[in-house]
């Protein structure tokens, strides 16, 4: 089974003075899994429900598989669609809940498949347990095999796991990339968090403002973010004073390449913690202030002069950088962004 | 644009003000009647604000208004001086008798007042006996009546503070269990309390049966008596106790509403 | 012996912590639970003291089961009625903004009139349609309509019923709008998504799970009105259709011979009917607590 295609185009939807899309364009190939994601209220939500029909766009076309469907309600538009939580019909059974939309279409055979999904997701053995008889973890799985059961077009993730449990979470994102895999239906994934986001996708989008950012990889947008936004949002960055000249950025003394080119004069840096290499180093000329154990990576403070540079080391490393001691910065000649929002 | 949303929002706008329109006709009708009936005598309502005429001219009427602002006041008081401390102290060092509690002041919910009457004559030939005839003495069946609805706006005080917690703070930094109560527990449920004290102040207003059968007086009972021999003024006087009543009860609600929105 | 030592202070303690709560045993005791047991025992109490099932035995004269009847119908008629009004005023209320204005004033207001039975409502319905009512002289002045030309029925049952609607309706609406709003927006969502109709929907999920709040609370109802005597007993003067008047009748003439403990009787047979349904009313409230809570 393969997916299909999935166009937005050119999307509009006000609410009041906000815009939560802004002329929305997305293109999702057949089988992709796309992570839309940004901070709260950037309207990848209303992305998503307008994709699913529960929500209308003021403008633009929301085209499946090549087919206009913008003026088909919801119920008409073969989508399937987790929850952030509680979507589950209280009064059913989990294997009665994933039977729901199989019934409503009259299919035959409706307990093989049921049963089908529910060992998909891995809980075979709770298919009459209820709603309010299971973690929230289970409650997903259900409702995520409620959703796939109906063999929809398009499965419509909505924050699927932030109401869950850190450990849970991680744990379900890989089986949610497992079974997406496995099923090769197209999907979208709406996130605020971004290593979830660039844990499950094949591409991430990250959106600002009803506008996307930066489509791309999540290793592109982690490793090149295409603006300062998408560099502050995704992952941890140092907020580097630096120089910039041509298509370089001077700082702390080494060159670094730019991602997009720059007027020359003083600028910040935005620089990943994984990019800071520190070495105890007596004349180094920068001190350890704090240092902080994460588990197989640790977390260092180091002051160089007045600049505060946070870097990431292997936990090895840890007891040679005991606070106080003197240590060398260098940095690591990837491909930085800069902070356009204090200049 | 299609609109599918925008247009089942249309049809529940429609259907909302269909069932608003209808039921507020229903619901105004009579009040608006009152209004009316109220004022086919012009002298009916000058009077009612008059209160040295209308106590001349209904004294059995002033009676009873006096009368059910004091059963109002006292059972408000009793109310609060029986329920309070002990739901605060059921909580903190008997809570295995929270459930019985509740189980008692919740039972009279199960007990039509009618049937209560019937009860409560025998006892109240004793409370003849010991303290006279007098109306006020309604106000210990009426702190019955009431116990249901006090209980549970404390009750849903009490349980928006983590009481124990509070009341084992307070008592690690030296305090005994009075100044715990008095000091600590009621500032926090101060609202809850006074919630409790204006429904029993609204119940008690318009109490009839209790008073009636017991051969008592009180508002409700004066204004029945008073239907017999002048319907412009009964109706008058429903109108305003009604329109107290409102208000009363408005401000309650619109408190609590304040208050959740504070949350 | 460690263990011993600590629980000997424990049990004095937990003495002395119940002696806090004896003013509201003995209060109740005195007020609420003597009065029940009263009312219990003297239905099985004969004139002179002894047992005895007449009381109960008389419960079955045709005039008390009339009396009874006649309360269950008002009281289910009523039940329904404002069941049905006060849902459909619910939904019309959830479907509005949440938190807006229109919900706080209309659910301010049904608290207000689920509160106002008793003798004021009576004089408002006889202001209203009584015989010189303001609708009723409007009516007959403007559209020639006598709603009187089959005989007085303010007075009886289908009064009764017209009347006990107005504090039923606002009652359903305060009980049942928390059910409704328990209703999450994701199923129907998740319904819409699954292929479903709006008519799927309320067949298959909303209905299945509101049935239960909307069943108990129409028992709710139902034992307010069954125990509600003010605006009866204020409307009707002659004769006592219902219970709670053949209550009063018993009350304040307890001189026929061998029936003074009738009127215990009849108190009984209410609270049971009582008891009974808001037995069934907490078993589905229940439910509904673990489904929509």
């Amino acid at each position: 089974m393969s997916g299909v295609a999935v166009h937005l185009e050119g999307l509009r939807r006000t609410f009041g003075s906000v815009h939560a899309l802004d002329n929305l364009d997305l293109e999702i190939a057949a089988g992709e899994l796309i992570a839309l994601l940004g901070p709260s209220g950037c309207g990848k939500t209303t992305a998503l429900r307008v994709l699913a029909g529960l929500e209308d766009a003021d403008a633009g076309r929301v085209l499946v598989g090549g087919k206009d469907v913008t003026a088909l309600p919801a119920n008409r538009r073969d989508m399937g669609m987790v929850f952030q939580a509680y979507s589950l019909f209280p009064h059913l059974t989990a294997v009665e809940n994933v039977e729901f939309g199989l019934k409503l279409r009259g299919r035959r055979k409706v307990p093989g498949r049921a049963a089908e999904m529910l060992e998909l997701v891995g809980l075979s053995s709770h298919g009459s347990r209820y709603p309010h008889q299971m973690s929230g973890g289970q409650q997903q799985r259900v409702a995520l095999a409620r959703a796939l059961a109906i063999e929809p077009a398009v499965l419509l993730l909505d924050e699927p796991l932030s109401a869950l449990d850190a450990k849970v979470r991680v744990q379900l994102r890989e089986e949610i990339k497992r079974i997406q895999t496995e099923v090769g239906t197209t999907t979208l994934f709406v996130t605020h968090d971004q290593e979830e986001a660039l844990a499950v996708a094949d591409r991430v989008g990250v959106m600002k403002a009803g506008r996307l950012e930066q489509l791309a990889p999540p290793a592109d947008v982690y490793q090149q973010p295409a603006s300062a936004f998408v560099a502050d949002f995704v992952g941890l960055s140092n907020r580097l004073p630096g120089i910039v000249s041509g298509p370089i950025i001077s700082v702390l003394g080494t060159e670094l390449p730019l991602v997009t080119p720059a007027a020359a004069g003083s600028a910040t840096a935005l620089v990943r913690p994984e990019a800071v290499h520190v070495t105890p180093d007596p004349e180094g000329g920068a001190s350890v202030l704090t240092s902080s154990f994460l588990g197989s990576t640790s977390r260092v403070t180091v002051t160089v002069g007045e600049t505060l540079v946070v870097a990431q080391v292997a936990s090895s490393l840890l007891p040679s950088l005991t606070p106080g001691t003197p240590v060398r910065v260098t940095l690591q000649p990837v491909p930085v962004a800069l902070d356009l929002s204090l200049s | 644009m299609a609109g599918v949303i925008a247009a089942r929002r249309r049809k529940q706008r429609v259907f909302r003000w269909a069932v608003l329109v209808v039921l507020g006709v229903f619901f105004l009708l009579p009040l608006a009647a009152m209004l009316e009936f109220s004022t086919r005598n012009s002298e009916t309502w000058p009077l009612l604000v008059n209160w040295p005429k209308l106590s001349d001219t209904y004294p059995d009427l002033a009676e009873g208004i006096v009368s059910s602002l004091e059963q109002a006041a006292l059972t408000a008081i009793l109310m609060l001086v029986l329920l309070v401390p002990t739901t605060i102290w059921v909580r903190l060092r008997l809570p295995k008798l929270r459930r019985f509690v509740e189980f008692l002041c919740l039972l009279p919910l199960t007990i039509p007042a009618i049937v209560l009457v019937v009860g409560l004559a025998p006892v109240y030939a004793w409370v003849t006996y010991f303290l006279g005839g007098s109306s006020l003495t309604l106000v210990f069946a009426y702190t019955i009546l009431v116990l249901p609805y006090a209980y549970r706006a404390i009750d849903a005080g009490l349980s928006a503070i983590d009481v124990k917690t509070v009341a084992e703070a307070a008592r690690s930094l030296g305090a005994g269990w009075t100044t715990v109560i008095v000091r600590v527990v009621l500032p926090n449920i101060r609202s809850a309390v006074l919630s409790a004290a204006f429904l029993t102040v609204a119940l008690v207003l318009g109490e009839f049966t209790i008073a009636s059968l017991l051969n008592r007086t009180n508002l409700q009972v004066s204004i029945e008596l008073l239907g017999k021999s002048s319907a412009t003024m009964s109706v008058a006087v429903s109108l305003a106790a009604l329109l107290l009543a409102f208000v009363l009860l408005m401000l309650l609600s619109l408190a609590g509403g304040s208050k959740k929105e504070q949350k | 012996m460690a263990s011993q030592a600590v629980a000997a202070p424990r049990r004095k303690l937990r003495g002395t912590a119940l002696l806090g709560t004896v003013p509201f045993f003995a209060y109740v005791t005195i007020f609420l639970v003597i009065p029940t047991l009263v009312v219990v025992i003297g239905a099985f109490a004969g004139d002179d003291g002894g047992v005895s099932f007449a009381n109960v035995k008389a419960l079955t004269n045709d005039y008390i089961l009339d009396a009874f009847g006649r309360s269950i119908v008002l009281s289910a008629v009523s039940a329904v009625i404002g069941a049905i009004g006060g849902a459909l005023l619910a939904y019309a209320l959830v479907t509005s903004k949440a938190g807006g204005v229109l919900r706080r004033v209309v659910t301010s207001a049904a608290g207000v009139l689920a509160q106002f039975g008793g003798v004021t409502l009576a004089f408002a319905f006889l202001a209203t349609i009584g015989l010189s009512g303001f609708v009723t002289v409007w009516l007959k002045d403007h559209l020639s309509i006598d709603l009187y030309a089959n005989g007085v029925w303010l007075f009886e049952l289908p009064g009764l019923i017209l009347i006990y609607t107005y504090f039923q309706i606002p009652l359903m609406l305060i009980v049942f709008l928390p059910a409704l709003d328990g209703i999450r927006p994701q199923w129907r969502e998740a319904c819409e998504s699954l292929g479903a109709t709006t008519w799927q929907y309320w067949t298959r999920v909303a209905g299945p799970l509101l049935a239960p709040a909307f069943l108990g609370s129409t028992l709710l109802l139902f034992a307010n009105a069954f125990s509600a005597y003010a605006t009866a007993a204020a409307l009707v003067s002659q004769g006592s259709p219902i219970i709670p008047l053949q209550i009063r009748g018993a009350l304040t003439s307890e001189v026929v011979l061998g029936q003074q403990n009738l009127g215990k009787a009849m108190a009984l047979g209410m609270v049971i009917v009582v008891a009974v349904v808001m037995g069934l009313y907490s078993l589905l409230e229940r439910r509904t607590a673990k489904w929509l809570g």
